[in-house]
């Protein structure tokens, strides 16, 4: 710890601490551009320009102290930025006087300069660092009379990023993370002064997997997503705190919806897990949800083997029903990995209902990108195995499923979430399969040869919980509604198990948690709301 | 403390009301008079006839958009309005304008405005939060429509009542 004075008080902070850090922490808060926590600091914005002073030396060089046993100060005739320098022993601060006033309106007039007028169309506005620090700690009116600069604009720096030139302000934010981050070092600035334009290196597209992080780091409308150009104002957007579910790696997320519409998908700050950053891939990977090909209609196969629609109360008799005329041995379970907890326990528990011994999870082994991206494609491969619906060695049963229900000793098969086909379960002898349950999203193979639909929800639309690669409990939570006509997957599970002849009386999503801290000894004296926003790790508790 | 009125002191004629009620009557056998010789009219007979011209300039009726003296729809879908919109009477889709539009440099536009007359309260905010000068409550007010959907003013139909104005700010000049 060392001794330091901010706003004329002492205070003790940890050695290596930023000088921006302690004084925004003990004095008042100092705008910043360019600076990032979790990035390099260039001190090149000028924002953050705060007064300093070291220890007043005597001739034996030795501080001179004051009254109170602490050094005096001898101030620096001249601003400093704090976003470059560490604290030392002895040093003050002052992160706001008249001098500090004077450089913060005149640092923003001139970033303001060349800006363009254009907070009407920006993707930026309502969370734009130049509209709040203008209105915070510039100045009303422009005293530029001259020709701005004219820069390119919408300038396609890649398959997901539009740049607008003339919005940068040339913190540099994204270069650094594309180079200290992403590891890709495929932006840069060229010309000099006020025509310094950002460009993409000539011939090469900016396209890496972690693109989209730029656009959340530029602190101004510059870097704006492709996915999310115009779609809808920032300030409409309802911020659920979620997980991404794209991969194992269980990124923290905020997905921001509108009258029951995702528009985007942001990392979410989570030190232990992703940082701040996200992969584009994962961002982006919740269009699926509101296609047009949804599923939302319950179907259930009729005595002369057509399907109708029928109420989801109907269907789940009607899959008990087909389900009560095979043994055991003639029923396999293919489950998935991307359930929540809450759902793979139900799945465990009509495993067990129906006597089941057929029964695994499809595996989605990829290749790891050493940065977020990780090797299992699974977001709850743990989840699977701690509710015994997966053994420890996921997928090994698939193969043994398949060629028993191409043989046809299986004779039903209940897909939850996953394609039978992309198991190795022959299409044609699945299509004419006597009895095939369905729990899905979108259509695919098995969904068409389903005796019996179940439309079920999108990650978007349920609460839940999942473990993550590294062991870590993090929640879902309920960003958008379940499309009309599609049910809650565990309530479907749950009402399946009931008509099979097994009643819980579980009635809501907590009751249910409840219920597996009893059963999971990994989980015990946990409830879905003291698993919190970031999570809980786990590790130490699962069977490895 | 209390205050004594002074009652007045009436003569026997006030007293009996009489020449109050001939001094009634008498103005209203003149204005049937004047009306059996067509002098006075009292109804006016709306909508054939309207009191427009004495509208006065503040007057809010129905939000219309605008297009300004090039041709441009000055609507570039900020939203702003309908944020601030108290009854929520606003949907907006916004758009981007193509490579090849005449007016690109907006970028931006609505594919559709839809205002819901029935939950609009004229209240004139869209107007005055409105950053590009597109919307503003014209003198129009008589609104009506057969079906709930009649009601809800699309784009077109906002252009329609809102037409052209002049001498708006241009601030999408290409040499801005």
């Amino acid at each position: 710890m060392v001794n330091i004075q901010v706003d004329g008080k002492w205070v003790q902070v940890p050695k290596g601490t930023r000088a921006i850090e302690a004084v925004s922490k003990h004095g008042t808060f100092v705008p910043h551009y360019c600076y990032h926590p979790k990035l390099s600091s260039p001190g090149n914005c000028r924002m953050c320009l705060i007064e300093m002073g070291s220890p007043k030396m005597g001739p034996d060089r030795k501080p001179i102290l004051g009254a109170e046993g602490y050094p005096e100060t001898s101030w620096i005739p001249r601003p400093q930025i704090c976003c470059a320098t560490d604290v030392a022993e002895g040093m003050a601060y002052r992160s706001h006087s008249p001098l500090i006033d004077e450089c913060r309106k005149g640092v923003m007039e001139f970033l303001l300069i060349n800006h363009p007028l254009d907070c009407t169309i920006c993707d930026q506005a309502g969370e734009c660092h130049l509209q709040e620090f203008s209105v915070e700690f510039g100045q009303a009116d422009s005293r530029f009379l001259e020709e701005k600069v004219k820069k390119p604009k919408k300038v396609d720096l890649g398959p997901r990023i539009v740049l607008d030139d003339e919005r940068c302000i040339m913190c540099s934010r994204c270069i650094r993370f594309t180079q200290e981050i992403a590891h890709d070092d495929a932006l840069g600035f060229t010309q000099r002064g006020s025509h310094t334009v950002l460009t993409a290196y000539p011939g090469r597209p900016f396209a890496n997997n972690y693109s989209l992080n730029t656009v959340d780091l530029c602190p101004v409308g510059a870097l704006t997503s492709k996915d999310f150009r115009f779609k809808m104002r920032v300030w409409f957007l309802k911020q659920t705190s979620s997980v991404c579910t794209s991969c194992s790696t269980g990124c923290n997320t905020t997905i921001g919806s509108r009258e029951n519409i995702v528009y985007r998908q942001t990392p979410r700050e989570n030190n232990e897990v992703n940082s701040e950053w996200m992969c584009d891939h994962g961002r982006l990977n919740f269009h699926f949800l509101q296609d047009e090909m949804r599923l939302t209609e319950p179907l259930a196969r009729q005595a002369d083997g057509s399907r109708k629609p029928v109420p989801m109360k109907r269907a789940v008799e009607e899959a008990a029903a087909q389900l009560h005329q095979f043994k055991p041995d003639e029923i396999a379970v293919i489950a998935s990995a991307r359930m929540t907890n809450e759902e793979l326990y139900l799945a465990g528990k009509l495993i067990r209902t129906l006597g089941v011994t057929m029964f695994d999870i499809l595996p989605r082994p990829q290749p790891a990108d050493g940065i977020l991206v990780s090797a299992d494609g699974n977001p709850n491969t743990h989840g699977a195995r701690l509710m015994k619906v997966a053994s420890d060695d996921p997928g090994r049963y698939l193969p043994i499923i398949a060629r028993k229900v191409n043989e046809g000793a299986i004779k039903a098969l209940i897909c939850l979430g996953e394609d039978a086909t992309a198991c190795g379960v022959n299409p044609d002898v699945l299509a004419t399969l006597p009895c095939v349950i369905s729990l899905a999203i979108l259509p695919n193979m098995t969904t068409a040869a389903a005796t019996v639909l179940l439309p079920g929800a999108g990650f978007t639309e349920k609460r839940g919980s999942m473990i993550n690669g590294k062991g870590r409990l993090q929640r879902l939570n309920r960003a958008v509604e379940i499309p009309a006509g599609a049910g809650d997957d565990w309530e479907i599970l749950r009402d399946l198990i009931a008509a099979l002849g097994g009643g819980n009386g579980i009635y809501t999503i907590e009751e249910l948690f409840k219920q597996i801290a009893v059963d999971a000894p990994a989980l015990a004296g946990l409830s879905l709301s003291k698993i919190g926003d970031l999570g809980l790790d786990l590790k130490d508790k699962l069977s490895p | 403390m209390a205050i004594t009125v002074q009652r007045p002191n009436l003569s026997l004629a006030e007293r009996s009301y009489l020449p109050a009620i001939f001094t009634g009557l008498s103005i209203t056998l003149g204005h049937l008079w004047r009306m059996m010789r067509g002098k006075t009219h009292v109804t006016m007979q709306y909508p054939e006839q309207k009191w427009d011209s004495h509208l006065p300039e503040h007057y809010r009726g129905v939000p219309a958009l605008v297009t300004d003296d090039y041709g441009r729809e000055r609507c570039v879908s900020c939203q702003l309005c309908e944020f601030i919109c108290p009854p929520q009477a606003i949907t907006i889709t916004p758009g981007e304008l193509g490579e090849n539009d005449p007016f690109a440099k907006v970028e931006k536009f609505p594919q559709e405005f839809k205002i819901d007359m029935i939950r609009c309260i004229y209240c004139g905010l869209c107007e005055e939060v409105c950053p590009e000068q597109a919307i503003y409550l014209m003198k129009e007010y008589a609104v009506t429509g057969t079906t709930r959907a009649e009601m809800v003013h699309d784009k077109k139909k906002l252009y329609e009542i809102g037409g052209l104005k002049t001498g708006l700010v241009d601030k999408w000049d290409a040499n801005k």
